[in-house]
């Protein structure tokens, strides 16, 4: 049973067939079962999960009115706060940190009848592609017990993967829904800058945090968004355009469609013209990315290669535009107010120091000091001012691309998911694994990964579909074209 | 030592009446319990977002078009970065490289004439919280009280064209009036809602310092070597802060000027300071060198800008802190918040809806009313309401001068003493443009008027009071004129006074009149028949 899809499981509550209780249940044995193994979730709501799915039920029973996600689990990241409820980012500086509000996500979710089964581990703060960088616990790539789920929204999409949940709440700051979707064999998508609300989103880099969803398939994935999308006058950033109902026209294919690969993330066949980049693509990714290619072709794509000349930069203007967002968000943790205290201090400056100190993870530390280096006095101008400059250059390479596109397309990663360990020591080769996400953040539009095949040895590979600001909905449908062509996103894999 | 230029400039912060703060919906009422006015997002809670009070940018934009400003049609939020436990997020949102306002001037009268001091920018920020200090005696630790965290404040900073310490009175005082005015800010500096630091130092001409000179070479640059008529020497700025009264400012502002050209004469002459010719900078149209002094390296460098805090006590400002560096903010852009645009409409709709202001008021009722400079000024001072009053009490008397002397001095005073507001004025104005009239017309002296006045306070017309009084004056020339004589014969030294030049002495004799017609005589009739019968008495 928890290998169906959200969208099924609701079919069979309507039907009778299932319960929100029976469903929540089954889905809290199998986190029991298989998270020691796969450390997923930092917190599971075991009572208040099934209590709540009780609820559902009485209301289905009563006849009431009930919402989109009617009884089912959902697993969310903990970084969106949940009231009442530990909300720790995966650090140590809040591991006591009780929000006494919900997050807008949260809130439509509770608004939708959902049910919060867990939250789940990731790299603290969100910063690292891997989950390694948890101040709790690493978490495991259900695909490859030694190998991690990529981050660092790797919580969330490993436990979709192991079917622990249906669906799932990541946050995209610079591919960290759509690198893990990949690793893990799901589908996982980056709307648009603005188009979910980020209120009670623990900030990172607040220009480029974005929420999404983590899910099997499409048809999830869209009702997710539905559900989460939409105006909120709490967050300025938040667009007040009306929602499209993503699952409604997601069967329709967008004819005639041209699709945009741009030689910096595939190098061209013939070899010339082929971005430096590119070169550094696993060649059995690079295989699959053709693949998934020929299926769009065969169904009268026209595929035209293009170049996002700007591209090449995007990593170091991510690393000092996030990083210097984040010096400033990631002040307030000074165990003064709110975040662990320091126990013992001589003073202010000492009891800042020594709780920052004692509360941070090293990754954390590192972007502080990078963001903080960007900004300062001498150094601003080189640095944070000239990345604000290239990033504007970054959106114009999509504004012309999606002049000729509906879409572009490429790998979600060069890399399928890396072994534990192999790239903790070595920032900047982790840095790299966000290579073909990072620029969607930096233009504000909308991603998505979908599961576009395996390597030899058995792990999932993503395909990456980015599309022009706002037009989630044309993503959706246009990824949809390639999954009913495909059963890659019916894969689960074998924990036994 | 010699005249010297006092160089001040004024920064001005003052909070804005919005009932909410200007990122969330909490309220602004000062004197609340500690942290009962605050939220997760003025808390700084993570996960929290601030949203801009469109009431609070409004408010701003009117106090920067009535201070002439020129209004950015874009502008952002910048967070400005710096570690203070009254500051939650740590971070300040304010706006630094674009400013929603800019170049702007306030007119300000000071004894020596009106004057038009520059503002430089007038921008909006939220602001911080308090912290309490040994507040509870048994302990150690300092409270926060995060209540004011996020009040709008609006920040003004003028050019440095203030010249003494009166012109920086009166430009608060002017603002203050301003903002009162437009209904901005209440500008309580003793609450807080006026806060002003000021920037203040001496350009001294290098002709006028005496100093010693000194051997080593190098140490001092000779006057006779470089020096023109036109070249001066700063002192080091000094941020004056602690300026709770407006009072204040002008005495800390006059202490400090003291206090630096003391030091300058002390410590050129203990050869601790230097002149440093090649340094030279304009400043308006004249050439100005800065003070240096010997780093530790051997070579000479500036000496630094300082802060000090005023002391109203002791009347003194103790130099706080050297700035070694300037403080670095690491401002960025606030990507919580959206830039605002202000377009022509909305400008036209501010200035619309300004009215008249203070300056403009003081030069109509100058040439409306044929008042002296000072007259308007004072009168403007009171604000709009009074002097809608004033006008109110002209209309029926036809008479602005006594109009004037009415409202400003028995009004004011009756207002005071009943800690009345001048919307709560008992005595409507008409009431008292009829009583100038009365006056006028029958010559009513002004004790006697003043007790006339004081029967219209219980709701009496001028007329009705006169009449409850039994107040009948005597106009009558030839009842008038027998009492004159009699007078005359009563008084004969005060006449041969008169006679010898004294005119005062007429008054005694004018006094017995008054005394036999218990004060009702007409006066201008009484003194012409006075002046007409001395002359005719023989001497």
């Amino acid at each position: 049973m928890t290998d169906l899809t959200a969208t099924e499981l609701l079919q069979k509550q309507a039907a009778g067939d299932l319960t929100a209780a029976s469903i929540t249940s089954a889905f809290l044995n199998r986190i029991r079962q298989y998270d020691p193994a796969l450390r997923a979730f930092l917190h599971v709501e075991e009572a208040a999960a099934l209590q709540h799915a009780e609820a559902i039920d009485a209301k289905r029973k009563a006849g009431q009115p009930l919402g989109k996600l009617a009884g089912l689990p959902i697993a969310v990241k903990d970084v969106l706060c949940t009231k009442g409820r530990r909300t720790t980012a995966g650090s140590k500086i809040l591991q006591n940190f009780v929000p006494p509000y919900d997050a807008h996500v949260i809130t439509r979710l509770k608004d939708a009848d959902a049910i919060l089964i867990g939250k789940t581990n990731m790299d603290e703060f969100a910063m690292g592609s891997s989950t390694e960088n948890s101040a709790y616990q690493v978490t495991h790539n259900p695909w490859a017990l030694d190998r991690t789920p990529g981050g660092s929204s790797g919580g969330s999409a490993a436990a979709v993967a192991a079917s622990q949940t249906s669906l799932a709440i990541g946050t995209d700051t610079g591919g960290s829904i759509r690198q893990p979707a990949a690793f893990c064999g799901i589908v996982g998508m980056k709307p648009s800058y603005g188009r979910v609300s980020r209120f009670g989103l623990i900030a990172y880099g607040s220009s480029l945090d974005q929420i999404g969803p983590l899910a099997h398939d499409l048809r999830d994935a869209a009702l997710l968004l539905e559900v989460i999308a939409g105006h909120d006058p709490r967050d300025s950033t938040c667009v007040n355009m009306p929602v499209p109902e993503y699952t409604k026209m997601l069967d329709q294919p967008i004819k005639p469609l041209t699709i945009g690969v741009p030689v910096e993330f595939l190098p061209s066949p013939s070899g010339s013209g082929a971005g430096g980049e590119g070169a550094g693509l696993d060649p059995e990714i690079e295989t699959a990315i053709r693949a998934a290619l020929n299926v769009y072709e065969s169904l009268g794509a026209t595929i035209k290669p293009i170049s996002l000349p700007h591209s090449p930069y995007a990593i170091a203007v991510y690393y000092l535009v996030a990083t210097a967002e984040a010096s400033s968000n990631l002040a307030r943790y000074d165990g003064v107010h709110f975040g662990q205290r320091a126990e013992k201090f001589a003073g202010l400056i000492d009891m800042v120091k020594k709780s920052r100190g004692a509360g941070f993870g090293t990754e954390v530390k590192r972007r502080i000091m990078l963001g903080t280096y960007a900004l300062s006095s001498g150094y601003i101008d080189a640095y944070y001012l000239k990345a604000l400059k290239v990033r504007r250059l970054i959106r114009q390479d999509f504004d012309r691309a999606f002049a000729e596109c509906d879409v572009v397309i490429g790998p979600t990663a060069p890399t399928p998911a890396f072994k534990i360990g192999e790239k903790t020591a070595d920032p900047l080769a982790m840095y790299l694994s966000d290579i073909y996400t990072i620029s969607a953040n930096l233009a504000g539009i909308p991603g998505i990964s979908i599961p576009c095949g395996f390597t030899k040895a058995g792990l999932p590979i993503g395909l990456q579909i980015l599309g022009a600001p706002f037009t989630e909905e044309k993503l959706l449908r246009v990824a949809r074209m390639h999954e009913r062509e495909t059963d890659w996103h019916k894969r689960r894999p074998p924990l036994e | 030592m010699t005249t010297y230029r006092t160089i001040i400039g004024l920064e001005v912060h003052v909070q804005l009446l919005t009932k909410t703060k200007l990122f969330c919906g909490c309220s602004t009422t000062f004197g609340l319990p500690p942290n009962s006015a605050t939220c997760p997002v003025c808390c700084g809670l993570p996960g929290t977002l601030p949203v801009m009070s469109r009431r609070a940018f409004q408010l701003a934009l009117q106090a920067a078009v009535a201070l002439n400003c020129s209004i950015a049609s874009f502008t952002k939020w910048d967070r400005k970065n710096y570690y203070y436990p009254d500051l939650p997020k740590n971070y300040q949102i304010s706006q630094y490289d674009l400013p929603f306002s800019s170049e702007g001037s306030l007119e300000i009268e000071t004894s020596a004439g009106t004057r038009r001091i520059g503002i430089i920018r007038a921008h909006l920020e939220e602001d911080a919280g308090k912290m309490l200090h040994d507040e509870y005696a048994a302990a150690s630790d300092s409270l926060v009280d995060l209540n004011r965290t996020g009040t709008p404040l609006l920040e003004i900073v003028s050019k440095p064209e203030i010249e003494t310490p009166e012109e920086a009175k009166a430009y608060i005082e002017e603002l203050r009036l301003l903002l009162r005015e437009l209904g901005v800010s209440d500008c309580e500096m003793q609450e807080g809602s006026l806060r002003c630091d000021a920037n203040i130092n001496l350009h001294v001409p290098l002709r006028g310092i005496r100093f010693q000179s000194c051997d080593e070479p190098g140490a001092i640059t000779r006057l006779e070597s470089y020096a023109t008529n036109a070249a001066f020497i700063a002192t080091p700025i000094i941020e004056v802060k602690n300026l709770n009264t407006i009072r204040g400012v002008e005495r800390a502002l006059k202490y400090e000027a003291e206090r630096q050209a003391k030091e300058l004469q002390d410590n050129l002459d203990a050869g601790v300071w230097h002149i440093d010719g090649s340094r030279t900078s304009v400043f308006r149209d004249y050439q100005v060198s800065p003070i240096t002094r010997r780093k530790s390296d051997g070579t000479l460098g500036p000496v630094s800008k300082a802060t000090a805090g005023w002391d109203e006590r002791t009347g003194r400002t103790e130099i706080q802190r050297r700035k070694e560096e300037a403080s670095d903010y690491r401002y960025l852009p606030e990507p919580d918040l959206l830039p605002v645009t202000v377009d022509e409409a909305t400008l036209q709709r501010v200035r619309a809806q300004l009215g008249e202001l203070p300056a403009a008021q003081r030069v109509r009722l100058q040439a409306q009313y044929a008042l002296t400079a000072n007259d308007a000024g004072v009168l403007s001072r009171q604000g709009r309401a009074f002097v809608a009053y004033f006008e109110a009490v002209v209309k029926p008397c036809g008479d602005a001068k006594e109009a004037c002397n009415w409202t400003l001095n028995d009004l004011l005073s009756t207002l005071n003493e009943r800690k009345l507001d001048i919307s709560a004025c008992p005595l409507p104005p008409e009431n008292l443009g009829e009583l100038i009239r009365e006056i006028k017309a029958t010559g009513l002296n002004k004790q006697r008027a003043r007790e006339v006045y004081g029967r219209m306070l219980d709701g009496l017309t001028a007329k009705e009071a006169i009449d409850k009084l039994g107040f009948k004056v005597v106009a009558d020339e030839g009842q008038l004129l027998d009492l004159v004589r009699r007078a005359i014969a009563a008084n004969p030294k005060a006449v041969a006074d008169f006679k010898k030049g004294k005119v005062k002495a007429a008054d005694a004799i004018k006094g017995f009149v008054m005394r036999e017609t218990k004060g009702m005589a007409k006066t201008e009739v009484v003194q012409e028949l006075l002046m007409r019968e001395l002359q005719n008495t023989p001497g």
